[in-house]
Formats: C-alpha cells, structure tokens, sequence
C-alpha cells in the first residue's frame, strides 16, 4: 500500500511525505489539525484508481477531514474494503511525472520506465504518446551508479532545473529496489511541487517472496492480517501453498503445475455438471504425508462453499502408497469433521499398492477413479448434487 | 543421441551430502547417471557412498570446490541441491569453474540473486566461457536410458522419439507417463520461476537438431511471455510437429499459483494467449494432458 512504499522510500532516503496512517474518522480528524492546513484523505487499499474511485479528497479543514475519513473507511474499492486512511499534507504538483524500477522477465534483467509527461495519466500517455514513455534496459550486473542514474535522467528528459534532484532521487529508488529486494518499485505521481522541489508523492512497492522469506523477516510486518482471507490465512499458518477461489469442487494436488492443471480440467468437467468450477488451488508439494493432507483436507472442508473434494496425485518422488497412508490417516485425524465426498485419483509410482489401500479403507466417503479427466468428472458430478 | 544430457555426461552434485542431495544422488547413480563426486567446502577431502545401477557400492569424492572437482573428475554436469540463500554464490562459482550444464534443483531462490547470476553467465559467455544453465525450481533432465541429472523419476518412460520441454515438474512426470510406450529422447523441465536460465526456445532448437527425437511436446503455463515467444520461434524455426499444452486457465489475476512466476498480471500472461499464440504457429493445443498426448499420439502414430 501507499504508506508502507512510502514508509520503505523515506528509509532509503527517498525524499517524500510521510503523513499519518489511520482508522477512524476521528483520529483522522486530529492528524488533520496536527498537520494544518490543507490535507488530503487517501484510502489505503493495494488497488489502483483510488482518486476514480472517490478514495481521495482534499480536505480544507479538520473538519472536512472527519467528514471525507468517514465516508472514505468502509468504501469499496476494487472489491477491496478500506480499512485505512492516510493523511497527508496537500501538496499540488506543479507537474506530473512518472518513474519505476522493476523486473523484467522477458529480458531476465531489469528495466527504467520513465516518463515526464504526465505521471498519474501514464497509461494513457502510453496509448496516445507512446515515445513519451521511456524504456530503459538496467543491466542486472552492472546495477544503478550516479552514472547510469544520470544516464536515465537525461533520456527521460527531466528539467534541467530538477536533473540533480532526480539523480540523487533515482539512486535512492535503486537502492528501494535492490536492498528491499523489490520486483517493483513505482513512484506514480513523481511530482514537482512548488519551489522546484521534487517528491514522491504516491508510490507502490512489489517486494520477491523468495527473498522476503531468505533474508528479509522484517517484511512480515508489512502483510495486513485482517485482510487476508480467513481460508488463506488458515493454510498458511499450516505452511501450505493455497489458493481460495470462488467455486464447489476442493483440489487438492502435488506439483504447481499439475494443481493449475486440476482446475482446468474441473472448470472443464464442470460445464456438464451445472457449471460447478474448482474451489482453490492447493499444492501439498512433492512428499504427501498423513499430517500434511489431512492439514489440506482440513482447510479444503472449512470452506462452506466446497460440495465435493478431488484429490489428484501423481507419484513421482513420492509413491502413491504413501499418498493412500496419508488420505487414510488424515481420514482417521479428521473422523467425523470429514463430511464431503472425496475422489481420489492416484497414478504414477507404486499406484497398485497406493490404490489397494484405498480400497481397502474402503471408505463410504472416498471414490477412486482411474484417470485425471474421469476424476474431474466424478468430483463435478458430485458437486452438483 | 539427445539434448543437453548423455550417458557420457560426468555429474558432480552440489550440495552432496544435504538431504535432499544425498537422496538424489542416489536415484541418479540407480538411474545409471555417472555421477562422479560432489562438492561441500566443509566436508572436502571425505566420500559418501551410494549404490549404482549394477548394485555395485561405489564411493564418491567430496571436493571444497566445483573447480577442484572439474580438475579431479573431468565432471562437465553440475546438480545444485543448495538452500536459497546460498545459490547464488554456489551458481556463480560453477560458471567460473566453467562446468558445461548446471542444473538448479532449488525452490524459493530470490529473483533478484537469479537475475544477478544470468547476468554474470552471460558476460562469462561473451568471453566465450559458457554455462548452460537449466532452473532454478526445476526437475532437472532426463534422458531416459543413459542419464539423469535432477529429481525426475527414472522408471516412468523408458527412450523414445518425444522430447518434452516443461515449466512445471508434475506435468512432466504426467505427461512421460501418458506417453511411456513410445518413450522419450530426452525430458526437460525448465522450472516455474520469473528467471530461468534455458527457455523453451533453447529446448525447442536443440529437439529440432537432435535426430533421434521425431515429436516435440512443449508445456507452458501462466506468467510472463515465454510460450509467446516460443510460439514464434517454432512458426520461424521448426519443422518437427509440436503439440503443447498450456496450464492455468482457471487462474485468477494477481494471484502466484504455487509457482514463483505462475502469476496473470494486468492481464498480460494468459492462459488463454499462450493458447492462442501457440495454435497461430501451427501447434496444436490440448485442452488437458490427457488430450495433449491422445493429440501427440496420433502424430507419433502417423509418423
């Protein structure tokens, strides 16, 4: 959200306006008086088109900053509730710019995209001007020095009146994205203000989960837990890799690839059964073992939507007796909280002993199905009733 | 014949004596991979033993470094099974080794350390010094029948006339499996992360050149451009028929899949593009796995 990528500029010394972060119309109002004069009343939701979509007003007084607050906590943006708003000093740009860092995974390096005509319209700028909206390649080796900084401010053509500014305010969003290991860092508006003053004074930052989870603990701060679906929430608690969706089929899989696979071929089977669609993605990786389905399972049948789950498995590294133990045992684990029908396809290593367990379990809640598309089948069929 | 990966290659592994190392070791050597030693700087100069495919105990040299391996083994294949944080630097000092083919095994390694490492392999290339580098988050290769150097399973499709060329590991294994009576030249999952060293393009012009393999299945999946750019690629550049298949229809916007770069964003990265710019250069699209090797079969068939 804004406030935490300018929270993230302003520790790299990347000159911006913090303002106050609040959540009641009333704490708004006194960072309103604390601030003076005229303020802006932004909502915080990790969404674009927030002005567009009345979450930003100018407030002239402390009062009209309790009025704005009010209106603007609750409203829905996007689909996203705000439960935040930041209160900033009003400080109209005298021009609008536009600037980010970010990956770029077609070239497998970074890029520049800079532009100095029109920062918040940039998208439209892109259409209608598109040689306004500079590229420029960042080699991932050699990085951001006061040269190439230099170098990037001069082909964005910034006033010659801000080029020192820029140049120092560029290293700083540099060092945002490489220290914070960012995979974006956009500063939207980059803005003018009065005195020839140069500002961020909206912004967003993507940080890597890879890196955040290797080296950067501090991140977790940054994850707002209330707005995090309770589903979601639950599974990561248990450390697993899930997906809520809007649907009735549960999937349960192993390996991305084959889960996204899951619930293309449900979303498929789905079309003949009245048009049931997956309920998530949940990959339980490579090693499936009792503790770790029966955590699957009970995410999967917490969500009140799902009518039928559809557990996919091809044993490669794990064998399928050693998925069977695990359905077995997280069935046990589960006894009487495991209510919906299960369909269970197993293939790949050791299938005969994996699918003889089942069988004998013989289970009254357990299907097994041969093939992955008959399973889908099944599992939608199932869903549908 | 096949790509990348032989039953001459000699394969050291990184990260030797970890779990995950020590245990894949020991599939590759049962596979018949001539796995020659490995490397842990803190354990050099001990061995590990392991069992290969004749039964035989053998016991396999662990070095301090890639270099020193290369320089006793003769080894040309590295397998990187080394925690994310220190990948980078286990990457970085197999390209200066100048070891042949690295293979990252590795989940979860930070895409900024993965595009600090492929730049540094491309300017070793550009003084003629070059790596290939397959991953990270990858399954590895396979070449049934001669060689693996990864996690695949060695028992699911024995040598055939398919290659296959994968982003995701599971599908690999699923696809080998609808496929294992005609078996494959070689398998190579290429990982789910935004920056991997060999492309789909990469495999597609090695199939193109390798004799043996007669089919190309190419399996992509939401995220980035890839499967585009390779959709033009193979228009241009290859003449064996191509069948793909693509995952993640169903995905909804922003959100990861599993995978570090299985991700839709701002509506760029489809399914349903990937699908589209694929059947504009000829190749045909299954809608499952399932349909994409009953599709590959008829071609294999008519061959």
């Amino acid at each position: 959200m804004e406030y935490q990528a300018k929270e993230l500029f302003a520790k790299h010394g990347v000159a911006t306006t913090l303002g106050k972060v609040v959540t009641t119309a009333d704490e708004a109002k006194a960072a309103a008086e604390e601030i003076g004069g005229v303020t802006v009343i932004k909502a915080q939701v990790k969404a674009g088109g927030r002005g567009k979509a009345g979450g930003v007003k100018i407030a002239k007084t402390a009062d009209e900053a309790y009025e704005h607050a009010s209106n603007i906590l609750g409203m829905d943006i996007k689909g996203l509730t705000v439960n935040r708003v930041l209160v900033t000093p009003a400080t109209p740009p005298i021009e609008e710019y536009y600037f980010s860092f970010l990956l770029d995974r077609s070239n497998r390096s970074y890029l520049t995209i800079a532009s100095v005509e029109g920062g918040v319209e940039i998208e439209e700028v892109a259409k209608t001007n598109p040689d306004a909206v500079k590229q420029i390649a960042v080699d991932a080796g050699e990085g951001v020095d006061e040269a190439k900084a230099r170098a990037i401010v001069n082909e964005a053509g910034f006033p010659a009146e801000l080029v020192e500014q820029a140049v120092t305010l560029i290293q700083g969003l540099w060092t945002v994205f490489t220290e914070e290991d960012a995979t974006l860092v956009e500063v939207n508006p980059l803005a003018r203000l009065e005195g020839d003053k140069l500002e961020a004074l909206d912004g967003k930052v993507s940080l890597d989960d890879n890196a955040s989870e290797v080296r950067h603990p501090e991140h977790e701060e940054f994850v707002i837990h209330e707005e995090a679906d309770p589903l979601e929430a639950k599974a990561k608690a248990k450390g697993l890799n899930y997906v809520k969706l809007d649907g009735e089929v549960g999937i349960i899989g192993n390996g991305a690839g084959l889960v996204m696979s899951t619930l293309d071929v449900v979303a498929y089977a789905g079309e003949k059964h009245g048009s049931v669609k997956p309920a998530n993605f949940l990959d339980i990786g490579g090693g499936a073992s009792a503790q770790v389905m029966a955590d699957g399972l009970d995410v999967i049948l917490g969500d009140e939507q799902v009518k039928s789950v559809f557990v996919n498995v091809f044993g490669g590294i794990t064998s399928c007796d050693a998925v069977a133990n695990g359905i077995k045992g997280a069935l046990e684990l589960l006894g009487d909280d495991a209510t919906k029908p299960l369909v269970v396809r197993l293939d790949g290593n050791n299938v005969d002993e994996g699918r003889a367990i089942l069988d004998e379990l013989n289970h009254p809640l357990v299907t097994q199905v041969d093939t992955m598309d008959g399973a889908a089948d099944k599992a939608a069929e199932l869903a549908n009733g | 014949m096949s790509i990348f990966l032989t039953k001459d290659s000699k394969v050291i592994v990184q990260g030797i004596t970890g779990g995950e190392g020590s245990k894949h070791t020991a599939r590759m050597l049962a596979a018949g991979t001539n796995v020659v030693g490995g490397v842990n700087a803190r354990k050099a100069g001990t061995t590990v033993t392991h069992t290969d495919a004749s039964g035989a105990e053998v016991e396999l040299p662990v070095f301090g470094s890639v270099s020193e391996a290369i320089e006793k083994t003769g080894a040309d294949v590295s397998v990187a099974f080394v925690p994310p944080a220190f990948t980078k630097d286990a990457v970085v000092e197999a390209i200066d080794a100048e070891i042949g083919l690295l293979v990252i095994i590795t989940e979860g390694v930070p895409v900024q350390d993965s595009a600090e490492f492929w730049a540094y392999a491309q300017s070793r290339a550009a003084q003629g010094k070059k790596t290939r580098i397959i991953g990270p988050n990858c399954p590895g290769i396979i070449t049934p029948g001669e060689a693996l150097a990864g996690i695949t399973p060695a028992n699911i499709a024995g040598k055939g006339p398919v290659g296959l060329v994968s982003k995701s590991g599971t599908l690999t294994y699923q696809m080998m499996f609808e496929l294992r009576d005609f078996g494959f030249s070689t398998a190579i999952g290429i990982g789910g992360d935004p920056i991997i060293g060999t492309t789909h393009i990469d495999a597609l012009e090695a199939f193109e050149a390798d004799p043996e393999t007669k089919a190309i299945v190419m399996i992509g999946e939401i995220g980035g451009d890839a499967e585009e750019k390779a959709a033009a690629y193979i228009k241009e550049n290859v003449t064996k028929p191509v069948v793909g298949y693509v995952a993640g229809f169903t995905a909804p916007e922003g959100k990861t899949m599993g995978h570090a770069g299985a991700i839709v964003s701002d509506g760029a990265g489809t399914a349903q593009g990937k699908k589209e710019a694929l059947e504009a250069a000829g190749v045909k699209v299954g809608k499952t796995p399932s349909e994409t090797a009953a599709l590959m079969r008829e071609i294999l068939q008519s061959l």
